[in-house]
């Protein structure tokens, strides 16, 4: 099977002026499919410059990026922008949703920069489909200001599934929601996984973290743990609790 | 990408600000708008001038009697008195071309008539004259060749010295006293209005050349002998056989002229081109404020691109292409300066309508002028929104998701 992502020894240095940063060195890594990867550290401890190299945003100093088997490392600007819109779906901490731009609109964005000529109508029932998928379907009109945290960032979630990338890349998706909120997200990308979707997701919360399947723990640029996750937290369940707490508070006066 | 789609996202970014929007493209309103308008007003003005040229009469040729120096004083043309009517004869006779000459002598004169008089312009002209000068009668009609023989007392009179001799009396037959001479009066002009140098063309009495010559001024010679050449190509030979012919005639060796030769040419071109340095001037001030209204397009721009760097970021995220953006904000740019030109042309052609209905100014507006207007305020837009949207298509991805 080829790994979705393969980091053989990848390198980032960044040079501000005299100062040499070095925020990743030489980690290697392999993701297969239907892995759902957790990374995982404090800040400054290199997990957003993986999440841009892992995301084709930027490209390493040194070493070897397989992407679908493919290099990525070596490609140009716009070569990047292709493979980020054919391959890679992104869900971002803030959401990033085009203001004043309605949930459809939203999600069609990334197919109207894809080599495939869609026509209008298709355009809109991939759209449709997508948020569908998380559960929005039914406003698909609104704007971002109508909605919700939770809905706005499944209106994400379906910006980056309509492409139907082999890779959804999550940059702390749950830091601007309140904990049953994240939960809610959380089962939806338990979901996709379910489906065979592969996820990799940067966050700092170790309990998020737990609802994924490998844990990878980053610091100063490199990877000091890599672990399977054991007695994994599934949002069905958490919800159910969850809801029967709410449930035993309100009756207790 | 589509480019169709592109331009849906322009114009949605468009709308979504419209003061800003409405106020930016007011500078590419104004500027258009005063291109077309001025434009329209200069052509209006050297239409106008060249239709009152044209009324002068046309195909007309004259030539002037050499300029004499008296004690150092350079008299101007006209005064050598080296002009006779035999010259007249001569051309008339010789030159083919010409179909129709005037010998033509002028003064000053008071004139009156019952209790009223008059000090006005009196001329000496043939019969001949009124068809040269494309001179209408509204009453009566010319003097005849007869009169010329005979020197008779007869003359025809302007617009102005009707009213001034004879108010709301019909002048036709009656005696009107030029410098106590008693003369006829057989016709009377219709209305020229001023030239296009500003005299009232009006203010005259003509009367045949020999009556004016011996009885108002005791001169032999003339000072203009106005010539009307066959066609309009033929001007320029005739003027040259002219020249040919009065050399001759008044044995002249090398270039000391005793008479100068202009043609109806040289003075309408006088008067077109002031109207255009005038046109130029006034088109090239309003160009201004064209190139005004661009740098505020690419202000806005800018301040755009700074405002949506979020925006250009998750584009680039979901896998636009730098040129995907940089054509996105081109688009945006060029539909304000493209729908800024289209209203001022609407506006420029209406208040060109507006002048001269109410002003009573005449306006031509030219077909060229739109279409240069509309691409040139396209380019505009291109020119001054090419610096933001390139900025905007080299933002880095991460740099722009990360901007707050």
């Amino acid at each position: 099977m080829t790994p979705v992502i393969e980091l053989r020894n990848i390198e980032r240095t960044y040079s501000s002026g005299e100062v040499q940063v070095r925020a990743v060195r030489d980690v290697s890594l392999t993701i297969l499919p239907g892995e759902f990867v957790a990374i995982m550290g404090a800040s400054g401890s290199g997990k957003s410059t993986m999440m841009n190299t892992i995301g084709c945003l930027d490209r390493p100093t040194g070493g070897c990026y397989l992407l679908d088997g493919i290099d990525v490392s070596k490609l140009n600007r716009d070569e990047l922008a292709d493979i980020r819109n054919r391959k890679i779906g992104f869900v971002f901490q803030g959401f990033n949703l085009l203001a004043r731009t309605s949930a459809i609109e939203n999600v069609e964005l990334p197919m109207l920069y894809s080599h495939k000529r869609l026509t209008g109508n298709l355009l809109r029932n991939k759209g449709l489909a997508a948020l569908g998928i998380v559960g929005l379907a039914d406003r698909a009109g609104h704007y971002p200001n109508q909605l919700s945290g939770g809905q706005q960032q499944r209106v994400a979630i379906a910006r980056a599934l309509c492409n139907e990338p082999s890779l959804l890349l999550a940059d702390e998706p749950t830091g601007n929601l309140d904990s049953q909120t994240s939960i809610e997200i959380m089962g939806v990308f338990q979901k996709l996984n379910e489906q065979g979707i592969t996820i990799v997701m940067v966050t700092h919360e170790l309990d998020i973290a737990r609802y994924t399947t490998r844990n990878i723990v980053m610091r100063d640029g490199v990877v000091v743990g890599d672990t399977p996750v054991r007695d994994r937290f599934f949002a069905t369940e958490e919800l159910r609790r969850l809801s029967a707490a709410q449930a035993a508070v309100q009756l207790a006066p | 990408m589509k480019i169709r789609a592109t331009f849906v996202m322009a114009l949605r970014a468009l709308r979504r600000n419209k003061l800003r929007t409405a106020l930016t493209m007011l500078g590419i309103i104004i500027g258009v708008g005063a291109v077309i308008a001025m434009v329209a007003i200069g052509n209006g003005a050297t239409s106008q001038v060249e239709n009152q040229i044209a009324a002068l009469g046309q195909n007309v040729v004259l030539v002037f009697s050499g300029s004499v120096t008296q004690g150092g004083v350079k008299q101007g043309w006209g005064f050598a008195g080296t002009l006779k009517i035999e010259d007249a004869d001569a051309i008339l006779r010789e030159i083919p071309d010409a179909v129709a000459v005037s010998p033509e002598v002028r003064t000053n004169a008071q004139v009156g008539a019952e209790n009223q008089n008059w000090f006005t312009n009196v001329q000496g002209e043939s019969p001949d004259y009124f068809a040269i000068r494309n001179w209408a009668f509204s009453e009566g009609t010319t003097f005849g060749e007869q009169d010329v023989r005979g020197a008779t007392k007869v003359a025809v009179i302007g617009q102005t010295v009707v009213k001034q001799l004879f108010g709301a009396d019909d002048p036709l037959g009656q005696i009107m006293r030029v410098k106590g001479v008693p003369f006829q009066i057989v016709g009377v002009l219709a209305t020229k209005g001023m030239s296009v140098f500003g005299q009232d063309q009006d203010d005259v009495v003509i009367m045949p050349y020999t009556s004016c010559m011996k009885r108002i001024m005791g001169v032999t010679n003339v000072r203009t002998i106005n010539v009307e050449a066959s066609r309009p190509d033929r001007i320029i030979p005739v003027q040259d056989q002219i020249t040919t012919l009065m050399r001759q005639r008044h044995k002249i060796v090398g270039d000391n002229d005793d008479f100068t030769i202009h043609n109806q040419q040289e003075f309408t071109d006088a008067a077109t081109s002031t109207s255009r340095i005038l046109t130029v001037l006034v088109v090239s001030i309003a160009s201004v404020s064209l190139l005004v209204g661009g740098i505020g397009i690419m202000n806005i721009m800018l301040v755009s691109v700074t405002e949506r760097t979020r925006e250009i970021g998750i584009r680039m995220a979901v896998g636009a292409h730098g040129r995907d953006i940089l054509l996105q904000f081109l688009i945006e740019a060029t539909s304000l300066s493209t729908m800024g030109g289209i209203v001022g042309i609407l506006l420029g052609i209406g208040a060109a309508k507006l002048l001269s209905i109410f002003a009573q100014w005449p306006t031509l507006v030219s077909p060229l002028s739109v279409v240069l207007s509309f691409m040139f305020s396209a380019c505009v837009g291109i020119f001054f929104g090419f610096y933001p949207a390139r900025k905007a298509a080299a933002l880095d991805p991460i740099e722009a998701l990360r901007y707050e």
